[in-house]
């Protein structure tokens, strides 16, 4: 359950943003995360509720974006996208040592009011 | 049409724009603190000349043996050190001390994994105990038993190493494959159990490939010894073991 410590950063996080731009709410927070990074989209959803309650940013929206994950395929010279379990190009079967993405973790951004 | 079936339903309405506010771009990494004080780790790894192993698995697969087993059967002259991270006891560092190999326990309270922050502090104690960084060559740390959330952890290592028991199940790194793939040395755990359990090898090595095709991966039997020498050299390059003992 590491997504509760990654939301206690998160919430000081957009908290001090929102202080730093004198909001007076959160609106929305909107997050990206790669299907290699280790962390269940539900249980930071249930984390953000625990973790923002009674803060400016309670009623926020939670936006994950989900990245899946891509290689890259030296024999195709391309890249391909496949499920967190699998690592073999589509298109002529070989397995990938090199992955260009799926592992993000961000805060992308924060919408305040006013 | 309600727009799903023929119901005759009037469509229902799309949720409302979310409230509109002022968009503050941000691109914050969740992890830049751990990163950063990982890198911080790293810097004083690389000025000590130390190497350091990070040892992920689940509960029970043999971590806390396969350390014992390399203390016992490490090169004479070789110093190894180990931070170990359990939720709650020191019953491992207290083994791993008994076993010669001297030892600090990080207890995590409720957290599930190894955070660099940690392991500086458990660095601090290592040195208090008589073990600065500068009279350790290999420095093994021996994360929480957990195949999720430690992946994510960077703790300034050179090495990843990962456990697969083969009483755990050849599927494990298929159920796992976010920590599995960020491993530079796979180690199938308790091979002189392999037969007792059924386990399907090339299965296993298969599964282990699949997801982490660029690391090593080899056999080892804590308990009998078998396939220690080889990790070592993994671990450790000749190199560095050479500068590592003393000549003559």
């Amino acid at each position: 359950m590491h997504e509760l410590s990654l939301m206690q950063t998160l919430g000081e996080r957009v908290l001090s943003v929102a202080a730093a731009e004198g909001a007076e709410k959160v609106v929305a927070i909107r997050l990206r995360i790669g299907t290699l990074a280790g962390v269940d989209p539900d249980a930071l959803r249930f984390a953000a509720e625990v973790v923002l309650a009674d803060t400016l940013a309670a009623n926020a929206t939670l936006t994950i974006e989900e990245i899946p994950a891509t290689w890259w395929c030296a024999p195709c010279g391309a890249d391909f996208t496949t499920p967190p379990d699998a690592r073999a190009c589509p298109r002529c079967g070989a397995l990938s040592a090199r992955l260009l993405r799926g592992q993000d973790l961000s805060l992308v951004s924060v919408e305040l009011v006013p | 049409m309600c727009g799903h079936c023929a119901c005759g339903e009037p469509p229902v309405p799309e949720a409302p724009p979310a409230a509109a506010g002022r968009p503050v771009s941000l691109e914050d990494s969740l992890l830049a603190r751990n990163n950063h004080l990982a890198a911080h780790n790293r810097e004083h790894f690389r000025a000590a000349g130390v190497r350091v192993v990070n040892v992920l698995s689940s509960p029970g697969s043999g971590k806390t043996a396969l350390l014992e087993r390399l203390a016992a059967l490490a090169p004479p002259g070789l110093r190894l050190a180990a931070l170990v991270g359990d939720l709650a006891t020191d019953n491992d560092a207290r083994r791993l001390r008994e076993a010669g190999l001297p030892a600090v326990q990080i207890t995590t309270g409720q957290a599930c994994h190894l955070e660099a922050a940690m392991v500086h502090r458990g660095l601090e104690a290592l040195a208090e105990a008589g073990h600065p960084l500068t009279a350790v060559d290999l420095l093994l740390i021996e994360n929480v038993g957990n195949l999720v959330c430690p992946a994510a952890f960077d703790l300034g290592e050179d090495l990843r190493l990962v456990l697969l028991s083969v009483t755990e199940g050849e599927d494990k790194p298929l159920k796992y494959p976010a920590l599995f793939h960020s491993a530079d040395v796979v180690v199938i755990s308790k091979s002189d159990l392999a037969e007792a359990v059924d386990f399907d090898r090339p299965l296993a090595h298969r599964n282990v490939e699949q997801v982490a095709p660029a690391a090593r991966l080899l056999e080892v039997s804590a308990r009998r010894g078998t396939g220690v020498d080889a990790l070592l050299e993994l671990l450790l390059p000749a190199s560095a073991r050479a500068a590592a003992l003393p000549v003559g």
